[in-house]
């Protein structure tokens, strides 16, 4: 699994080596400097070496400590440098990689979910990371290299060895293998347990309208004592690992001092040997705890590993392999050919059916109809923001297909429903429809969708700052410059998404007007909630459960369309505009 | 202004999520709820003690292996030596017995009290976020609430099982072989003090460093994690404007920045580690040469020189942990100061006396309380019932949010029992505060309010909000069934009656499409539902409630007017003869009302009922004939 992110190390991949070879170089030290001891003991102090040998082997022994410390912390540099530039690398291509998803690709990730794939799962990758380089070759070279020492100082004594390390192994083995379910259960009644409070706080005010702070709480405490009780029969078994592993390591201190100690005495092995021995054993067992840590972490983060890897080896849905790069829109004509449409490509789960239409260069087209009645779905198909299940559309005489995304989307203008305005100033985010737009072209723009008199009433006027998701402005003047920043794309057909919803009716007409008089050439489709909106469009679309019910003008539709009429009734009922 | 402030210690803080503001008087806090354990926490602590010390005493029994039987044994053989030799291993593999045990021991418990202390803490967390009023709420985030549970309570887990252990731990191994270290050459002793200064030196310095980084790459990551947060958000747009590669230029600067300063943090962070252990290795070095000097000179025995070595070791790894723990044990702290803060907030008050009880109405239209629901309600104070009828009255009342700012500016009104009243104005003139003025979200510092003739907070808040049914805006669900969402109006309401509910709300025909119908689970972000089917649900579970007083806060704004004409007659049916309260953005809606209040900046402009308003050629006219929008 990790290889696959392996070509993320990019330009890093040097540090990435050279991490593990300080660290190399380090333990081959440390692993030294107990030998030398030995020789002080054995041989400066209790053989002829005296006073000249110890300090040689003493100033050794510092020079060697002092040179693995120089080691240890290049060891450290390189690994922050190769952790962070693994991480930033990832980070970049994960989100290069969500930039060219399609709509279809967004939805089935959920915008959270893709956050927490670029945020906390790219850092505990990068943790994870950072410690296999250092810890993950420390340990097992430490492991051998000590055990070798071991062996070269006293083979016969190693046989202790023999037993501790299949005995701490095993063991580790155990508990993390029993301890893995007994987390996946803690953490699930914590989910559990999170979800109970979310639900309360989220709606606080429905508990305390309907008073059921005691039903929440019976809830949240059934949910408490859970994760109690799971968090100690998790917790129980893990705490077991450091008891064992001092008993280990006592038992082989022990066995050493008993073994070595009769070996000492019938002279075939010295002191400082023993101690050194101690000292190696010690590393052997430690190496092996760092093992199993390692092990855990490395589960632990695997979840995280393999969002990032699904996010990374997500196809998009769409492409441009098909793509004619020259081809131009000619005009803002636009057909569809027995539409049918599917977001699970499932063709008994179409939410569009067998849609016809063919819609004029520079008409202006409302499209009506009740929720859930797929009008969102249905433009959404002439940006090619989705493609279509069977049949075709045409924009300016090809399919969209034919053209390049690119080009198709330049020239088809969408306000989204739900849109959305950046942090940075309203001129920032109205050249966002056309970088290179002069002041004259933005300000007409904005004049355009009837926002420029409000732009002007702030005393910033076009560099007001929005600061995230433009929440400087109210709802109305949010649509109207969402309309402006489509407009300065210059486009040959424009979308209109509910996007005038929560501009007052006369405002809302006053647009209109100016789509009909200055933008006649460009093809306009209305979606709106209100009649009041698209009566005046030069025709209808009403849509009902995906199908076309209607396509005519306002006039005709109310003779022939009874939907039609029971939406113009549902709403002229409340408000008689006469008085 | 529950945020801890943050202070700089001498460690800095890598996690950047703040420093305890008082370090004593939250760990006596968390204390507190360990009282119960506190026996349990004794032998903890003798346990720990224990474990410790036979960790130094069996290494100091190195120093008497080697001088009192290895070095004589050598020379000659002597069974009284060599018999001693067995009972001082034995010794030794007892003392290391009774440690390991103690060691399991200490942990075991440990791990009881602080799974006991995290539930006593959580349920005390949750009990008061129950009890704190609404104005909470409105000035923290759910967010904010949410990692109370999720990472401040979660930390001090940490600390719990693993912290306090081992920084007891650390400090009396510190000290144990500190003690034996100047019991067997304060020579050398004066060595290691010199080291030991070193290390502190390093650790003060690279930490230092780190924090200093540390800060500024949290700066980093807030924005790179801001940018991704709005960019994903606005991900649609993006490629409909095809900026794709425009912002990814723009977000692999910042992503540069935060490697930049991400790689410096962590250098100093890296390091540490490796320095410290061979900080130690350099002592362990130097003593050996010493050591081997004074041995030579026969100042100092070989067992003390071996023995000696061992604790340089076993002296430099609890302080390289303790180093590695304050970060945190203070990361802990802080969550449970936080933790602390909102338990101390100060609770929702109730004053009210007056409960509401269940009657039956006798023939001559007096009441008697029964104890079986009826449907029809009384007012209790003391001895005399009051029916309860639904009549509300506001007479004069100010209110404000915030103490210098008042929202809603001396508000009379009436509503007789039955009546439909329909609020209509901008954001923030009031609409909403209106209502949960009724239902005491709130209190009215000026002015009063009462229903059927008795002030609100003479009444029980459960009682007085259990007269009442809402239904709000944003409609969040429960994670639960249908079936129990519904329910929720009124909990002993029987299958049928929740069925019933759900007609007349018009949501019993998309309930039925569910994939288990009533029984299909949900979600509280239940994406599975449309706003429009939540709001239908909410409608339904105020049905069942059926209470005397309704109040509907754009409770329809989600559903098309198509839908909205549907539904409209089991609209009629839930509000007959309820007194209700009705807030809507849409004029359609609000039309067939008794009375209609427009509002403005916190005072009634208008009243009146439909066709009054229309021809008083105001603001509501205006509003009717799309001159001005509402914002």
């Amino acid at each position: 699994m990790i290889k696959k992110l392996l070509p993320f190390l990019g330009e890093y991949k040097k540090a990435t080596i050279l991490t593990p070879v300080m660290v190399v170089f380090e333990v081959i030290l440390e692993l030294m400097i107990p030998l030398l001891m030995a020789q002080i003991v054995d041989y400066g102090i209790q053989g002829e070496g005296g006073m000249r040998y110890t300090i040689q082997m003493g100033l050794l022994m510092i020079l060697m400590a002092v040179v693995a410390l120089v080691f240890g912390a290049l060891s450290g540099k390189y690994a922050a440098e190769a952790g962070m530039g693994f991480a930033k690398n990832i980070r970049s291509g994960l989100f290069e990689k969500i930039q060219g998803y399609s709509f279809a690709n967004v939805d089935k990730f959920s915008t959270a979910s893709l956050v927490t794939r670029l945020t906390t799962d790219v850092t505990n990758t990068q943790n994870a990371f950072m410690m296999i380089i250092r810890m993950a070759i420390r340990a097992p070279i430490m492991l051998v290299g000590a055990t070798i020492m071991a062996v070269s100082i006293n083979p016969r004594l190693s046989m202790i060895f023999l037993i501790s390390i299949p005995v701490l192994s095993l063991t580790l083995f155990f508990i993390g293998k029993n301890a893995h379910p007994r987390f996946l259960a803690m953490l699930e009644k914590y989910d559990g347990l999170n979800e109970k409070v979310q639900d309360f706080i989220v709606n606080i005010r429905v508990v305390k309208a309907f008073v059921r702070e005691d039903h929440e709480e019976t809830r949240f405490l059934e949910s408490a004592e859970q994760v109690r009780d799971a968090q100690l029969n998790a917790e129980k078994l893990v705490i077991l690992t450091m008891p064992i592993m001092q008993l280990t390591i006592y038992a082989s201190v022990v066995a050493i001092l008993w073994f070595g100690g009769n070996m000492v005495i019938d002279g075939t092995f010295n002191i400082g040997q023993m101690s050194s021995f101690i000292m190696y054993i010690m590393q052997v067992l430690i190496s092996l705890m760092m093992i199993s840590m390692i092990f855990i972490m490395i589960i632990i983060s695997r979840a995280s590993f393999s969002r990032i890897i699904e996010g990374l080896e997500e196809k998009s849905t769409l492409d441009d392999d098909g793509a004619d790069a020259d081809l131009k829109l000619q005009d803002g004509s636009i057909v569809f050919n027995d539409v049918s449409f599917s977001y699970t490509n499932d063709p008994n789960n179409v939410v569009l059916r067998n849609i016809n239409l063919s819609i004029q260069s520079g008409e202006t087209i409302g499209i009506i109809g009740g929720t859930g009645s797929s009008k969102t779905t249905l433009v959404q198909l002439i940006p090619r923001l989705y493609d279509v299940l069977t049949g075709e559309v045409l924009v300016g005489g090809h399919n969209v297909k034919e053209y390049a995304l690119k080009t198709l989307r330049d020239d088809v203008a969408m306000v989204l429903q739900n849109n959305v305005l950046f942090s940075g100033t309203i001129k920032d985010n109205l050249k966002w429809g056309n970088e290179a737009a002069t002041d004259e072209e933005v300000i007409q723009a904005a004049k355009a969708a009837q926002a420029h008199d409000f732009i002007e009433s702030f005393p910033k006027g076009y560099d007001t700052d929005l600061g995230q998701g433009g929440v400087n402005v109210s709802g109305g003047q949010k649509q109207r410059l969402t309309i402006a920043r489509a407009l300065l794309k210059n486009p040959k057909v424009v979308i209109l998404d509910d996007s005038t919803s929560a501009v007052d009716t006369a405002t809302d007409a006053k647009i209109r007007a100016v789509f009909r008089e200055t933008f006649s050439e460009v093809t306009t489709l209305i979606i709106a909630q209100r009649i009041s909106s698209i009566s005046d469009a030069d025709r209808i679309i009403v849509l009902d459960d995906g199908q076309v019910k209607g396509f005519d003008t306002h006039e005709n539709l109310m003779e022939t369309s009874d939907i039609y009429r029971e939406i113009y009734q549902s709403q002229s009922k409340g408000v008689s505009i006469d008085g | 202004m529950a945020k801890a402030k943050p202070i700089t210690g001498p460690m800095g803080g890598p996690k950047g999520m703040g420093k305890p503001t008082n370090v004593t008087a939250t760990l006596k806090r968390v204390a507190e709820y360990m009282k119960e354990d506190k026996w349990v926490f004794l032998l903890v602590f003798i346990a720990i003690v224990t474990s410790a010390l036979s960790n130094v005493i069996g290494i100091s029994y190195l120093q008497t292996i080697i001088d009192n039987y290895l070095t004589p044994l050598m020379e000659e053989q002597s069974s009284e030596l060599m018999q001693g030799f067995v009972m001082v291993i034995g010794t030794v593999a007892i003392v290391y017995l009774v440690g390991a045990i103690s060691t399991y021991i200490f942990n075991r418990l440990m791990v009881g009290i602080s799974t006991r202390t995290l539930y006593k803490i959580r349920v005390d967390l949750f009990q008061k976020l129950e009890k704190l009023p609404l104005k909470y709420y409105d000035t923290h985030t759910h967010g904010d609430s949410m990692s109370l549970f999720t990472n401040d309570i979660d930390t001090l887990r940490q600390v719990l099982s693993n912290s306090i252990t081992g920084v007891i731990n650390s400090l009396i191994t510190v000290v144990g072989v500190f003690v034996m270290m100047l019991y067997f050459s304060w020579q050398l002793t004066i060595l290691v003090v010199l080291m030991l200064l070193l290390m502190l030196y390093a650790v003060k310095e690279i930490g230092g460093r780190s924090a200093n980084f540390f800060v500024k790459q949290q700066q980093e990551i807030g924005d790179v994690n801001g940018y991704i947060e709005e960019m994903i958000e606005g991900q649609k747009v993006i490629k409909v404007f095809s900026r794709q590669e425009k912002v990814h230029e723009e977000f692999d600067v910042l992503n540069e920045a935060l490697r930049k300063s991400a790689t410096k943090a962590n250098t100093f962070a890296n390091i540490l580690m490796p320095v410290m252990g061979n900080l130690s290795y350099i002592l362990y070095s130097v003593t050996a040469m010493v050591g081997g000097l004074l041995a030579i000179q026969e100042i100092l025995t070989l067992g003390t020189v071996v023995a000696f070595l061992q604790f340089t070791r076993t002296f430099s790894q609890p302080i390289t942990q303790v180093s590695q723990q304050i970060n945190a044990v203070l990361t802990g702290l802080a969550g449970a100061e936080r933790v602390f803060t909102v338990i101390d907030e100060k609770p929702e008050f109730d004053e009210g006396t007056i409960e509401m009880v269940p009657v039956t109405i006798n023939d001559d239209g007096s009441l008697t309380e029964v104890t079986e629901r009826t449907g029809e309600f009384a007012w209790k104070d003391r001895d005399v019932l009051t029916h309860v009828r639904g009549s509300v009255v506001f007479d004069d009342v100010v209110f404000g949010y915030e103490e210098d700012k008042t929202v809603l500016n001396g508000i009379s009104l009436y509503a007789k029992p039955g009546q439909k009243i329909a609020f209509v104005g901008s954001t923030g003139a009031g609409k909403t505060t209106i209502t949960n003025l009724i239902n005491r979200f709130y209190d009215v510092p000026g002015g009063k309010i009462t229903v059927d003739g008795i002030e609100i907070n003479r009444i029980k808040k459960p009682d007085l909000r259990r007269s009442l049914s809402m239904v709000l805006q944003d409609t969040h669900l429960f994670t639960g069934t249908v079936m129990e969402n519904i329910r929720y109006g009124r909990l002993d309401a029987t299958d049928d009656e929740v069925i019933e509910a759900a007609k007349l709300a018009n949501a019993d025909t998309f309930i039925k499409h569910l994939k288990d119908g009533y029984q299909t689970e949900l979600k509280s972000d239940g994406n599975s539902l449309s706003q429009g089917q939540r709001q239908l649900l909410a409608i339904a579970r105020a049905a069942v409630a059926k209470t005397p007083v309704l109040i509907l806060d754009e409770a329809t704004s989600s559903i098309d007017t198509r839908t909205e004409a549907l539904i409209q007659k089991g609209m009629d049916r839930l509000m007959e003869g309820k007194t209700s309260f009705i807030i809507a953005h849409r004029l359609s809606t609000v039309r067939s009302s008794d009375a209609i209040m427009v509002l403005e900046q916190g005072e009634i402009i208008e009243r009146g009922n439909h066709e009054q308003l229309i021809e008083q050629k105001g603001k509501y006219y205006q509003l009717s004939a799309g001159l001005f929008e509402l914002t």
